[in-house]
């Protein structure tokens, strides 16, 4: 199976996601090892991934959880009124 | 195609998105469905413990639709007022919080809709077609950003904005998947798509996000990152 540019892209994030067949991983990994463009995507793309879910790059508003549980407190004690 | 030159030495780190997310074990399923029967039963101040793991996810399915943070709050207390409200209808045939995070992405749909309704806005027309020729960024000298570079306010934006930027298609499902690191199966649960969809919106929203992102970062290297520093003194680019 030999892959062009495009079609790496088009697996790109299943190849991340460990979800293609050896067979697609293999030839993914043989047009990585000879195109750098690609695997320069490749890096990008993870690595863009990793900075998205570090807890730091979204965080809660400060006192979100004292209120939300001061709302739900509110709830309770109306319903059992 | 002709490549651009790329300059050698590219790196990778470990990608959490990567790792398959553990299944809960038995013991939190038996230990939420102790609470669940508990809290049908009349004792409801154990819902405060039932959701407290959960209160993030709520909070950022919320923020996947709405994008703004007070909207994002009402909607999360609104889903855990209608998640106490409404469970004994809960069934354990999905996992608890699979059931609160579909309640959150649902009140902030209908939220969607309705402010759209009162501003008189077209919904995103976008659909999950892939146009066949989806072109990434063009980085001629990627190398791997330190984490540290996280302390700083100018970076958390940049990537809050790019998210922000995307579609709410590709929004929700790259802030369930790549954000909240729920597993394919599950985000196609809470969605209400399939697994097929969620991996074809995914895949969208990630080259969107190297696309937009990966020049800014490298242009804007310098001023973000000048501080960080290889051992040796080399740069990290």
């Amino acid at each position: 199976m030999v892959l062009n540019c495009q079609h790496v892209w088009a697996e790109i994030s299943n190849y991340i996601d460990d979800t293609v067949t050896p067979e697609l991983r293999e030839a993914v990994e043989q047009h990585l090892a000879h195109c750098r463009h690609c695997a320069a995507v490749l890096d990008s793309t993870r690595n863009i991934l990793v900075l998205i879910a570090d807890d730091r790059t979204f965080e809660l508003p400060v006192g979100y959880s004292a209120r939300l549980h001061a709302r739900l407190q509110e709830e309770i004690d109306e319903s059992q009124r | 195609m002709e490549s651009p030159p790329i300059s050698e030495g590219t790196t990778s780190v470990t990608v959490k998105a990567q790792i398959p997310q553990p299944l809960p074990g038995d013991s939190v399923v038996a230990r939420e469905a102790g609470l669940i029967a508990r809290i049908v039963a009349g004792e409801r101040e154990l819902f405060h413990e039932l959701v407290r793991p959960y209160e993030k996810a709520v909070y950022f399915a919320a923020f996947s639709v709405l994008r703004n943070p007070q909207d994002s709050e009402d909607t999360a207390q609104e889903t855990i007022l209608k998640a106490l409200k409404n469970l004994h209808q809960f069934r354990a045939e999905s996992k608890f919080s699979t059931w609160l995070v579909t309640i959150a992405i649902n009140e902030a749909r209908a939220r969607l809709r309705h402010e759209r309704m009162i501003k008189f806005e077209t919904i995103d027309d976008v659909t999950d077609e892939i146009d066949g020729h989806f072109t990434p960024a063009v980085i001629t000298d990627w190398r791997e950003i330190p984490l540290e570079a996280l302390e700083r306010k100018e970076l958390r934006e940049l990537l809050q904005e790019a998210i922000a930027s995307l579609p709410e298609l590709y929004r929700e499902v790259l802030i369930l998947r790549d954000v909240q690191e729920i597993n394919i199966a599950e985000t196609a649960s809470i969605l209400g798509v399939s697994e097929g969809v969620v991996k074809t919106r995914l895949l969208r929203a990630r080259l969107m996000m190297q696309k937009v992102l990966a020049p800014q970062l490298a242009s804007k290297r310098s001023n973000l990152f000048g501080l960080f520093k290889k051992k040796g003194g080399g740069s990290w680019f």
